[in-house]
């Protein structure tokens, strides 16, 4: 029973790391790049969602909605304004400028928000007034939030995966991965196509935002800074630029953390954690299901 | 080549930045304008006060920020009142950041020292200050720190004195209580294994707790970074059988632990140390999660003696917030340091000369008196010891009905 | 002579001009009195950050292997030799010879940790291996953070906890858990960063211009075409790895001996991307560029600090970070720039 508990805290942990990987791997696979202030645009739509929902009142739902419009807009200007500068020039120079806007969303966060951390409302996904429910009289407790974050990881997921492979903007988003030099001479607009993955990354990290603070209600100018290198890393373990991989690398995350922490030790979780990712991309380079490509002379 | 020139345009920032402040970090001789430091008194000074400059240091930015800016907070409103009397002396006060990290506390130290302190006030946080203060006792400048816990911090250092309790004096003082109060006999501990003062506070606790007979039935730790999910620590709190649940952490993820512990519905007796307390003050958080949690801590904002009322009315109206034990010690350093130095004899030469050494043997002596008490926010009739710690009656605190309840 | 040089050992006689002049000028307005103790307190770190800004430019812009977790070998290095030069307090009463023992036993140590992370190097490429980098830089960090390393008559004691760590009377807790080091005699000097930056500056210009560097840099420019030619990869790959990381390992001795009390979080993925920002500023490849850059970036937000601007402080940092980032990427600008900054020439000297 105790095993079982652990498993959906797993999973539940997982799912979180899952969804904030969907919108690392989504960036990473079309841009080439990646995006260290995804996990602060994570914080910024969480505190969008808190401000409309607890200070202004407005249904749970719309706020999320505002939430993703926002993120949206701010994920397209910094794009416009820091990355597209870039595009021709090496990623690493974008990798820093990424950092640099990390830096400036968090610091504009405690300027704007303070530095006090602000307690999410536990009540987003209440049925029936409960937070969850129990099984095996009492013993397991299920939480909705957990619940809700696999449902809506599963449908990103698939909903993600079929618009790469069938909308003609998708196409568009897979020919601009494979060679963008290619991609342009086809006709199609490479800078417009990067800017809706931003676009699409963007409104994911407010949705992840949301969901992750509805399961540890804790908001804080530094709340996005560390799930998102742990979603990089669950990124890059699933096999970064793959959606269904980010997805699996989220969940076997999350599910290796608590069973180390439950089983092992609580003093060492996160180096177990690391240790065990080394092992993995030690005997799958690529990732879990990441394609690994020869390379040709 | 391309870079190099990118480089020196990097230089030309930086020139134009040390332009720019080239002014204000160079003046050695107090200042009587007072207008120059927009961080500093406001009021004109009467004719013949002395003016001390008082340097603070905590995190102003980064993770650690709330803890910083509180105690920054606290001080400034005990610096204008001292000012508001217009009294013999008049305070200079400067904060700076150190983001929690040891190294930029040092040049925030430095900083200060071109500024001209006469008397260090922090830094906020431990493992900043166990540097900070071995600069100090190096350099003799009197040191008082409002909330750096560790006895690291005052070890071998007859300059630093604490504000706060030292971590295992805490972990021993709750053991006491619980043991006393016959709170619980099967207890847990659970705290945050990368940070000192957690650390400092359980292994106390712990230590002490075997001495009293209670039994310590699961030690669980979380590690700085991940500090999330408490899920697989409360599971086995909860199999273990535990009564009480004793965790040495800051309200933060306090606040995620008992959101987790009512969603699996255990609901053992929570029992914190002074960084728990805050956690009323959240916004948003949800105040029957905490009922019944008991905290140890010097400070009470809804206490209904006239010193507390007085501080939080202002506190509130200047910073909108209800202040926490950080700030309530950060103005209480201020007081101390105030009153420590009207007892100080030949106090306007040694500023006059910045004879810092010789102040800060003269503060020494008079703390180390056993005849100097304050009366603060945090304690009444506090004196100190002459390793640095701070005598003061500890007071436990509980949350009923949304609200701290001095027990 | 100096006409007859290549043109890479004109720019590595270059860089040494640049470093011993700034080192004299120092020295100079430290004797006049003429610099701030702001400043002063920031040059031992400086030298730190420049080794370590030279050394990652070896595994990123030399060898052209992305490194998210430099940080982890500085801790290595800086824990290593903490422990070293107190073990050696009583039996070697000099300083400096103290600090020259620990500074390469911080080598020796951030060096096996170059080879442990060298191994998956051989395989991984990219992304993937930025990433077991980083967790290496994390597992360092967790692992001393719950070590208790203490040290008396018997010899060293490790434990994961205080109470095991069973100390004589006399013993001395070194390194305490979460608290890190404390109590450590700090005996790092400047000239002993000068030396260093000079000693690192000879290990990587040579390196970079004999017969291994140019092999290691084949490797990054076309790896199979290097291979068929029959350059070992994994014999120059490690070579440029191992190097890279004792470098680290040395300059996180000198910085851990230069603070009273030094904990494991100060060596994180932060700092890591710190010093990577160093190289990428700095141009890849470009050690000249790595040590201004470095000097001038850690130097930069401590004198934000006398604005008294505390709270928009780090936010001016990254606007600039950003802003630099843009300008010196983009062609039209850099012209623009090209025309005004060689007057400004001397500035360099006079801020570092």
């Amino acid at each position: 029973m105790t095993f079982l508990g652990h498993v959906i805290t797993g999973l539940s942990l997982g799912s979180i790391y899952a969804i904030i990987a969907l919108g690392y791997t989504m960036v990473y696979g079309i841009a080439k790049m990646l995006n260290f202030a995804h996990g602060d645009v994570i914080m910024v739509g969480a505190y969008i969602c808190f401000i409309f929902v607890m200070n202004l009142g407005l249904p749970p739902l719309l706020g999320i909605i505002i939430a993703m419009a926002v993120c949206t807009v701010l994920g397209i200007i910094i794009e416009r304004l820091a990355y597209k500068p870039l595009r021709s020039v090496p990623s690493l120079a974008v990798l820093i400028t990424a950092i640099g806007v990390s830096y400036f969303l968090q610091n504009a966060a405690q300027l704007i928000w303070g530095a006090s951390p602000k307690s999410f409302p536990t009540t987003f996904f209440n049925f029936g007034g409960n937070q969850g429910f129990t099984l095996f009289e009492g013993q397991l407790n299920v939480n909705y939030a957990a619940i809700v974050t696999i449902c809506i990881c599963v449908i990103i997921m698939i909903a993600l995966t079929i618009f790469t492979s069938k909308s003609k903007m998708g196409k568009a988003m897979r020919a601009c991965s494979e060679d963008k030099n290619a991609a342009r001479l086809m006709g199609i607009n490479v800078d417009k196509t990067i800017s809706v993955t931003f676009a699409i990354g963007s409104a994911l990290a407010a949705v992840a935002g949301v969901l992750m603070c509805s399961t540890y209600p804790t908001l804080m100018p530094t709340t996005g800074s560390l799930p998102g290198i742990k979603a990089f890393t669950a990124a890059v373990f699933g096999g970064i630029g793959s959606i269904p991989g980010a997805f699996l690398g989220g969940i076997l995350l999350g599910l290796i953390e608590t069973f180390t922490k439950a089983y092992i030790t609580t003093d060492l979780s996160d180096a177990i954690v690391f240790a065990v990712l080394i092992v993995v991309l030690i005997v799958k380079p690529a990732g879990l299901l990441g394609k690994y490509r020869p390379e040709k002379v | 080549m391309k870079k190099v020139i990118s480089m020196l345009l990097v230089v030309a920032m930086c020139l134009c930045v040390l332009a720019a402040c080239g002014a204000p970090s160079t003046p050695s001789t107090p200042d009587n304008s007072g207008s120059s430091q927009p961080s500093g008194t406001t009021t004109p000074p009467a004719d013949g006060a002395v003016v001390i400059k008082i340097g603070g240091i905590g995190p102003l930015t980064g993770g650690a920020a709330i803890y910083g800016i509180a105690t920054q907070n606290g001080a400034q409103i005990a610096v204008d009142e001292i000012n508001a009397l217009g009294g013999d002396i008049q305070i200079e006060y400067d904060f700076q950041d150190d983001t929690n990290v040891a190294e930029t506390a040092v040049s925030a130290y430095n900083n200060l020292k071109d500024w001209g302190v006469n008397i260090i006030y922090g830094t906020t946080t431990t493992s900043p200050c166990v540097t900070i203060s071995s600069e100090t006792y190096a350099d003799r400048y009197f040191q008082l720190t409002p909330s750096a816990s560790s006895p690291d911090v005052t070890a071998g250092k007859d300059n630093v004195f604490q504000m706060c309790f030292t971590d295992p004096n805490q972990g021993v003082t709750a053991a006491n209580y619980v043991s006393e109060e016959g709170l619980a006999s099967k207890v847990a501990v659970l705290y945050n294994n990368g940070d000192a003062y957690s650390t400092g506070i359980a292994q106390g606790f712990i230590d002490q707790a075997n001495t009293l007979g209670l039994e310590v039935v699961t030690e669980q730790t979380f590690p700085a970074d991940t500090n999330t999910d408490f899920n697989v620590q409360l599971t086995a709190c909860k199999d273990a059988g535990a009564e009480l649940v004793f965790m040495p952490i800051y309200y933060t993820p306090a606040s995620l632990v008992l959101a987790q512990a009512s969603q699996m519905g255990y609901d053992p007796l929570f029992f914190g140390g002074d960084g728990m307390d805050g956690i009323l003050g959240i916004e948003g958080f949800d105040t029957a999660l905490a009922e019944g949690l008991m905290l140890l801590t010097p400070f009470n904002a809804t206490a209904t003696d006239e010193r507390t009322v007085s501080f939080v009315e202002k506190y509130e109206a200047t910073y909108g917030e209800i202040p926490n034990q950080f700030a309530a010690d950060g103005y209480d350093c201020i007081y101390a340091i105030y009153e420590a130095c009207q007892q100080v004899d030949g106090l306007a030469d040694m500023i006059a000369n910045g004879d810092n050494a010789a102040l800060c043997d003269a503060l020494i002596a008079i703390f180390t008196s056993g005849e100097f008490s304050v009366d603060g926010l945090t304690g009444l009739g506090m004196t100190w010891q002459a390793n640095g710690e701070v005598s003061k009656a500890p007071m436990v605190v509980g949350v009923e009905n949304g609200a701290y309840v001095t027990k | 002579m100096i006409k007859n040089m290549s043109k890479a050992s004109r720019s590595g006689l270059i860089n040494y001009g640049i470093v011993i002049v700034v080192f004299i000028i120092v020295k100079i307005l430290m004797g006049a009195g003429a610099m701030s103790n702001m400043l002063q307190s920031l040059l031992i770190p400086a030298c730190c950050y420049i080794v370590m800004a030279i050394s990652l430019n070896l595994t990123v812009g030399v060898l052209g292997e992305l490194s998210l977790g430099h940080a982890g070998f500085m801790s290595l290095g800086a824990f290593s030799g903490i422990i070293a030069a107190t073990a050696l307090q009583t039996a070697i009463p000099f300083p400096a010879l103290r600090l020259l023992i620990a500074i390469i036993i911080g080598a020796i140590f951030g060096g096996i940790g170059g080879v442990i992370v060298g191994v998956p190097v051989l395989r991984l490429r990219g992304d993937y291996l930025a990433i077991v980098t980083l967790a290496f830089g994390e597992i360092i960090k967790n692992i001393i953070t719950v070590l208790y390393i203490g040290i008396d008559a018997n010899g060293l004691h490790i434990a994961t906890k205080q109470s095991n760590l069973n100390l004589l009377e006399d013993g001395i807790a070194i390194v305490k858990g979460p608290m890190g080091a404390v109590g450590v005699s700090k005996i790092s000097t400047f000239t002993a960063g000068f030396i260093l930056v000079i000693v690192t500056l000879i290990i990587v210009q040579n390196l970079v211009n004999s017969r291994q560097g140019r092999a290691i840099q084949a490797l990054r420019d076309n790896r199979i075409a290097a291979e068929s030619v029959g350059i070992s990869v994994t014999k120059y790959k490690l070579m440029a790895f191992v190097t890279s990381a004792a470098l680290a390992g040395a300059a996180g001795a000198l910085f851990g001996l230069n603070f009273s009390s030094t904990g494991a979080v100060r060596f994180d993925f932060n700092t890591s991307i710190l010093v990577l920002v160093f190289v990428v500023l700095g141009g890849l490849g470009n050690i000249r560029g790595s040590i201004i850059a470095a000097a001038v970036l850690y130097i930069l937000p401590e004198m934000l600090r006398s604005l008294n601007i505390n709270e928009y402080r780090m936010l001016i940092y990254a606007v600039i970070l950003i802003i630099v980032m843009l300008v010196s990427n983009n062609p039209q600008l850099k012209a623009l720039f090209g025309k005004i900054i060689p007057k400004r020439r001397k500035g360099d000297a006079e801020i570092v």
